[in-house]
């Protein structure tokens, strides 16, 4: 099916990469020093970082890949885009605050604070960088299909050399630019197609008379299931595994989304917690806003372009709304869309990669090789370098993930986060017995358990929409291991807690409880 | 962090003349700040002021966060295990599930914005509070 112009799409493409490579040309020319390159210099104010994390999240699991499901599965996509909102609460009550006033640019730094610094920062740049992985061949796969479907590429070869040109740009924005350059391209990004959301949606309501209900009703019309599609069920309600299967991905997702490595490093690039509550505040209204129109245009996709015409496109239900664009406003719109939707995927992508290299080069290269005497300019070189290598691994993985939904890859990073993120970091936050053997286990043991589940999981095996269709080696059942592995990596922290001696240095205890709860001593 | 009232290096020579009387000797001395100029992070923990901060963080986090995830989880089971509840129609063809949905939306509003209330009215003074105690001027 000929989709738009491709000529047209590429030329879009094109100016928007152009502006926002200028920007993060000139956002670039003082990124010298460590706190430059990782945070920003902690430069931007909570409004700019609120809309920057929101960015972070309006990628493109989330933009094409809710709408996406909604415009498949009605209901059970919804229920998708209700954790997204949720999970900013765990970020704005938990942790946003007292994680600015403690560390400085990576996970690494709240964790080892007060542990053996050498095994913690090791396990938390492991944690990163597997969830950073995860997560990035999510985007990647994303970025595949919209190609797929803008330049009307059809054969795999061919897709998978445009991931590779997708990655080779991100690189370049992230060597470029640092956290600065990509926080812009994130702010613009995020303005972009919030603005797009939102139009489309009050055009698609204004179609329908205002009306949420005709919209559903009409947009049931055109779905195999009938008004069904409404209810809950369409896609996870088959059998009593598939429902436990949905418990586990919803609290995998409203756990996860605060505990991804790429946000937690986010609350670095303002200047102060207060700011970094107003970020959080900011970005929740505009996720409210975005969630609330992915439910109009999910549904607007289904009544206009129809169910079936969507999972037969190229990119299937990731195309929904790119393909309710064209529907909408012709070549042009679809252009816009796709132009934001890819930047999106850019931006994304690039603050992972960024995320990535600087808990490589800030965790694994300066604290545990360099045991804290790295000298910083040559940390910085090292993160370039990682950034180059995470950036080539994410383009083979994305092109290993093609086609794909990528909403339900991102659930398996989000799974991951949780398990080995929040559990540590609440765990040393709040918890003044927590030792260093705790955070070890709370890591590994949520890292592991959710690893060795996904493996076993039908997702990799067994099945013939599996990563390999062949095999048949899924004896766990659930396609996201979060209901077990969450709870595991807790239990692993309080246990390795209790079960070995305290760590026995209360000044340092006391430095960083007061720190980060009123950030005395942080120099903020 | 150093911003007390006097540089490190006067509080030194504060302490070597006083070093019979103590602190309590000069009054304007602050009084969790050590010999250093160094905020004395054992004595903050354990003075009355952080108790009260930490008690009034602790005590609104986490109920909060228990009440938003029970909520939250609330309406995922009866998604997944209570399909004629949430299945039933409220008006035109919006169900009750939708609009529970949509409820969460609300609730997460309200949750934020009384966070943000109350952290203005009674956490940030009481960081405040300590904060000075520490010697520290705020910009």
């Amino acid at each position: 099916m000929q989709t738009g112009n491709p000529a047209l799409n590429l030329s879009v493409f094109a100016v928007f990469v152009l502006i926002t490579l200028y920007i993060v040309y000139r956002a670039s020319s003082r990124n010298v020093t460590a706190s430059d390159y990782y945070a920003a210099g902690s430069s931007f104010n909570g409004v700019q970082n609120g809309v920057a994390l929101s960015g972070d999240f309006l990628s493109a699991a989330s933009f094409l890949g809710i709408s996406g499901g909604i415009a498949a599965h009605g209901y059970d996509g919804f229920l998708y885009s209700v954790g997204w909102v949720v999970a900013w609460l765990v970020g704005l009550l938990l942790i946003a605050e007292r994680l600015r006033n403690t560390g400085r640019f990576t996970v690494g730094d709240v964790l080892a604070y007060r542990m053996k610094q050498r095994p913690v920062r090791a396990a938390a740049a492991n944690a990163t960088l597997v969830i950073s992985f995860f997560y990035m061949i999510a985007q990647m796969a994303g970025a595949g299909g919209l190609i797929a479907l803008l330049l009307n590429v059809e054969s795999k070869v061919g897709q998978a050399l445009l991931i590779a040109v997708v990655g080779a740009v991100m690189v370049f924005y992230v060597l470029v630019g640092g956290m600065k350059g990509t926080t812009w391209v994130q702010i613009i990004k995020a303005v972009l197609l919030l603005l797009c959301v939102t139009l489309m949606s009050v055009f698609l309501l204004g179609k329908f008379g205002f009306s949420l209900s005709a919209i559903m009703e009409n947009a049931a019309e055109h779905n195999k299931l009938g008004e069904a599609v409404l209810n809950p069920g369409a896609q996870y309600g088959k059998s009593f595994v598939s429902k436990l299967d949905f418990v586990s991905l919803a609290l995998s997702l409203v756990l996860g989304i605060a505990s991804l490595p790429h946000v937690l490093m986010r609350f670095y690039t303002v200047p102060n917690a207060s700011e970094a509550r107003r970020s959080v505040v900011w970005a929740t209204w505009t996720m409210v806003t975005f969630y609330l129109c992915t439910l109009v245009i999910g549904f607007g996709a289904m009544a206009l372009v129809g169910s079936d015409v969507i999972a037969k496109a190229p990119g299937g239900e990731n195309s929904a709304a790119p393909l309710l664009a064209f529907h909408v406003g012709g070549a042009v719109l679809l252009g816009v869309v796709s132009a934001v939707a890819f930047a999106t995927i850019l931006a994304v992508v690039a603050g992972l990669t960024l995320a990535a290299s600087a808990s490589f080069a800030h965790d694994v290269y300066a604290s545990v090789l360099k045991r804290g005497n790295a000298d910083p300019r040559k940390e910085v070189r090292v993160a370039r370098i990682t950034a180059i290598v995470v950036g080539f691994l994410s383009i083979i993985g994305g092109i290993a993930a093609n086609g794909q939904n990528v909403a339900f890859l991102v659930s398996l990073a989000l799974a991951l986060a949780a398990s080995a993120n929040l559990s540590t970091i609440l765990y040393s936050i709040f918890w003044r017995r927590f030792n260093t053997v705790g955070t070890l286990w709370s890591i590994y043991g949520g890292l592991v358990s959710c690893l060795v589940l996904i493996i076993f999981s039908p997702v990799v095996s067994g099945t013939p929409k599996s990563l390999i269709p062949t095999a048949d080696f899924d004896w766990f059942p659930l396609g996201n291991p979060g209901l077990i592995s969450i709870p595991f990596s807790f239990l692993c922290g309080f246990l390795g807690t209790i079960f070995s001696k305290p760590e026995g240095n209360n000044r340092k205890a006391a430095e960083m409880e007061v720190r980060a709860f009123t950030a005395i001593g942080s120099g903020l | 962090m150093t911003k007390a009232l006097w540089s490190p290096a006067e509080s030194r020579r504060t302490h070597h003349e006083n070093s019979g009387f103590a602190t309590f000797a000069d009054p304007d001395t602050p009084s969790y700040v050590d010999v250093d100029g160094k905020p004395d992070f054992e004595l903050i923990q354990s003075s009355a002021e952080f108790s009260l901060l930490r008690r009034r963080l602790v005590y609104f986090i986490f109920p909060m966060s228990a009440l938003f995830l029970c909520s939250y989880m609330t309406f995922v089971l009866l998604s997944a295990y209570a399909y004629d509840i949430v299945s039933k129609r409220v008006f035109g063809v919006v169900n009750l599930g939708i609009l529970l949905g949509l409820a969460q939306f609300v609730s997460t509003i309200i949750i934020t914005l009384s966070y943000a209330r109350y952290a203005r009215r009674k956490l940030d003074p009481q960081t405040q509070v300590i904060r000075s105690m520490a010697g520290i001027e705020e910009k």
